[in-house]
């Protein structure tokens, strides 16, 4: 079940996998993500799939090294099982009737945006990619969405690809050269809150994707709240992808810290020389 | 010897605070017996009728009250298919006990008590009945909670082929990741779900439906009916400002990282959760005395009930309720939370209260809170759970548009049958009724594997 069929590692800390998972493949659309869990005292752990391929019966996931479990997911080798693994979850976005969009991915979030950008380049529409990372070497998927892209700027933070700067820089430009219809802005909370400040000077409809936190996944926990348009949202099952003008940023800033004492809890307790790393090598 | 039940020895409340073992400790077989012997064994039994899974309470008594423990399991289990849970966490008080004629006059013969001895007493040493051919077609069922689990094993021993489709890594729903480990033990309830397994009902986790199979497939599959045992997921808050701070949890995710992740084992399990070092749990039915006893046991130094009505109005069980006071909750009645404040940082510190009175009977029969004007307060804490309820689970329903549901968003399903609006589909527990009880939700998911039963028995003619 769920049996690890390829690997490669995409950037440095960021692993891509292939899962074979047949019913979820079958049913997975741009925009679902899935939640998994490696072994018996792991975490919940969801992701959004950053792929899938129907007739082979996979789904392929883009992970990446930030704490115990994305370690744990990254380490998994070719032939290896998740124990669990449950989806296609959330609901997906519509990617039928535009003409022009331009995407933006920050970091990781290129994961997460591919497959929306296959979808809505096989509904027909064009598509300009930003891609943005802190530097090359985490670059990610360039030659991907390369290949769907009619323009493709990259930009990093210290200049060694591309413009130096931010996503933003090359956003405006665009917002001002073309006629956009929208915007899909997926990455870091900070990205995308300066993406859709700067969409709705230009009145252009904007679609983020937040990674909550969250146990379940369908709905019960309430652990992944957020506030869109004043009203709170479940990000499992109303999201993950909201209309961006109306998300709060700022709470979820802050609601991605919530465990971050915990983490270096459990590093202690994996690393700390008590010996109580089971299952090693 | 009719006067008092027979006392359940208890973990002292000073020593259980700090741990997750079993409160209550049960009987041994000679308190069993001597409690068996309270009853009257009336010809009419009244208790019965206060059984919504109807187990033949005056005849397991007497098997009790014979020494023949293993026999007395034997006839609970014809009716009841989870009796170590039912033994621990029905409301007998409000069920079978509240009819018990000894209780007019003294204290109810204690069957929920015999029920858990009884149950325990044959675990491990019954053997599971080998049901013949299981011959009679496909039965589909959604949710591995109590109503599913026990219209599940019904329909097997009847000789359906049952499927139990479960959201979840483990089953027990609400069993699981709801009722904490001292109320509860895992390895009881896992017991009971294995006992059913091996009745010849497969459990497919991780299986969302309504996300990765909808339910015109599983007709196409050729289920011939269905059965939708998905409970109150969705969890309810008050509306308030500061809400999505960090530090407010549902009830539902405080208990579910604890229970079904085992956060109480952090970090050897990897899933944490914040307990701080003041807690308010805002509510005051049993799912509130649950995350306000598992604060405590979690480290906290104060875990407060925070609940705009007053004492006589708590919902909760007179047992959670003592048992909490024992193990010294605070109680804060006749509070109403306006607003959670925080920290720069978005962590709670506080939570602003305004004070109540009871005025006339609102629709419930219960005396309305109104509050006191002018008498809002600050309680300081690090925590805030919200345990106000839930509303039905809403993902199956976006899938399946034809099933009707109320204005509160619960599946319209009739109450004897569990049956829908769409032919071959039935419905029960907490998904139809909204937040309930286990053994309602039992009782539900009994009815309808009956009505599930003739259905079928229908479609052959």
């Amino acid at each position: 079940m769920y049996r690890v069929l390829e690997k490669e590692v995409l950037a440095l800390k960021i692993t891509r996998l292939k899962v074979d998972a047949p019913k979820v493949a079958s049913k997975a659309e741009p925009g679902h993500f899935l939640i998994v869990r490696v072994d018996e005292k792991g975490e919940r752990i969801p992701l959004t799939i950053a792929d899938y391929d129907r007739e082979e019966g996979s789904i392929t996931i883009i992970i990446q090294e930030v704490g115990f479990s994305s370690e744990q997911i990254c380490n998994l080798e070719v032939g290896d099982e998740f124990l669990d693994l449950v989806g296609p979850l959330g609901e997906p976005i519509k990617t039928g009737g535009y003409n022009k969009v331009v995407c933006v991915a920050g970091g990781l979030g290129a994961a997460p945006l591919y497959p929306k950008v296959k979808s809505l380049h096989k509904g027909g529409a064009e598509i300009i990619t930003i891609l943005g990372a802190r530097n090359e070497e985490l670059l990610i998927l360039e030659g991907d969405f390369e290949r769907l892209s009619s323009s493709l700027y990259v930009t990093t933070d210290d200049g060694s690809k591309g413009h130096k700067g931010f996503v933003t820089d090359i956003l405006k430009q665009v917002l001002e050269e073309e006629d956009v219809d929208m915007v899909v802005a997926i990455g870091p909370m900070i990205m995308m809150k300066f993406v859709s400040q700067l969409t709705k000077e230009y009145g252009v409809k904007t679609i983020v994707s937040l990674n909550s936190l969250m146990i379940d996944g369908t709905g019960m926990c309430g652990g992944c709240r957020v506030t869109v348009g004043g009203d709170t949202k479940f990000s499992c099952v109303d999201g993950p992808a909201f209309d961006g003008h109306l998300v709060d940023y700022d709470e979820q800033l802050r609601r991605q810290n919530f465990y971050s004492k915990h983490e270096q809890e459990v590093k202690d307790h994996v690393f700390g020389g008590e010996g109580c790393r089971v299952n090693e090598g | 010897m009719k006067g008092k039940k027979v006392k359940m020895p208890e973990q002292d409340p000073k020593k259980r605070v700090n741990n997750f073992k079993e409160v209550t400790l049960g009987y041994t077989e000679e308190e069993a017996i001597k409690e068996a012997n309270r009853c009257l064994q009336c010809k009419n039994p009244l208790c019965m009728q206060g059984c919504p899974v109807e187990v033949d309470i005056p005849d397991f008594i007497a098997l009790v009250a014979e020494g023949e423990f293993e026999k007395a399991a034997q006839k609970i289990k014809e009716k009841n298919n989870l009796p170590a849970v039912c033994g621990r966490v029905c409301p007998q008080e409000e069920q079978c006990e509240r009819k018990c004629i000894v209780g007019i006059k003294n204290e109810a013969v204690a069957i929920g008590r015999l029920e858990r001895f009884v149950a325990d007493y044959a675990r491990g040493k019954e053997e599971i009945e080998v049901i013949g051919n299981q011959d009679k077609g496909k039965v589909a069922i959604i949710g591995a909670g109590p109503a599913g689990l026990t219209a599940a094993a019904d329909l097997a021993k009847m000789g359906y082929e049952v499927t139990i489709f479960e959201a979840f890594h483990e089953a027990g729903g609400v069993l699981t990741y709801g009722i904490p480990e001292f109320r509860l033990p895992k390895d009881i309830v896992k017991d009971e779900i294995e006992k059913i397994e091996k009745l010849g009902v497969e459990i497919k986790y991780n299986h969302v439906v309504g996300k990765i199979k909808g339910l015109e497939e599983l007709f196409e599959e050729e289920y011939k009916a269905v059965f939708i045992g998905t409970g109150a997921g969705l969890p309810r808050f008050l509306g308030i400002e500061g809400e999505n701070l960090n530090g407010v949890y549902s009830a539902n995710e405080f208990l579910t990282r604890v229970n079904l992740m085992k956060a109480y084992r952090f970090p050897e399990y990897k899933t944490p959760v914040h307990t701080g070092e003041k807690v308010a749990v805002v509510g005051a039915g049993n799912v509130a005395m649950d995350a306000a006893r598992t604060a405590l046991r979690l480290g906290a130094k104060e875990s407060i009930i925070v609940y705009r009505r007053g004492e006589d109005e708590m919902p909760a069980r007179v047992e959670e309720i003592d048992h909490a006071k024992e193990e010294g909750i605070r109680f804060e009645l006749l509070n109403n939370p306006t607003e959670i404040l925080g920290d720069k940082e978005g962590f709670v510190k506080g939570i602003k209260c305004i004070r109540m009175e009871l005025g006339e009977a609102d629709d419930s029969g219960r005396r309305r809170p109104v509050p006191i004007e002018g008498s809002e307060w600050i309680m300081e804490v690090d925590t805030v759970i919200m345990a106000i309820g839930q509303r039905p689970n809403p993902i199956l329903l976006k899938d399946a548009q034809d099933i009707e549901t109320t204005k509160w968003g619960t599946i319209d399903a009739c109450d004897e049958s569990g049956e829908t609006s769409k032919e071959g589909v039935f419905a029960g527990g907490d998904t139809v009724t909204g937040a309930a009880t286990v053994i309602e939700a039992m009782g539900a998911g009994k009815r309808a594997a009956r009505a599930i039963d003739d259905y079928i028995k229908n479609l052959r003619k």
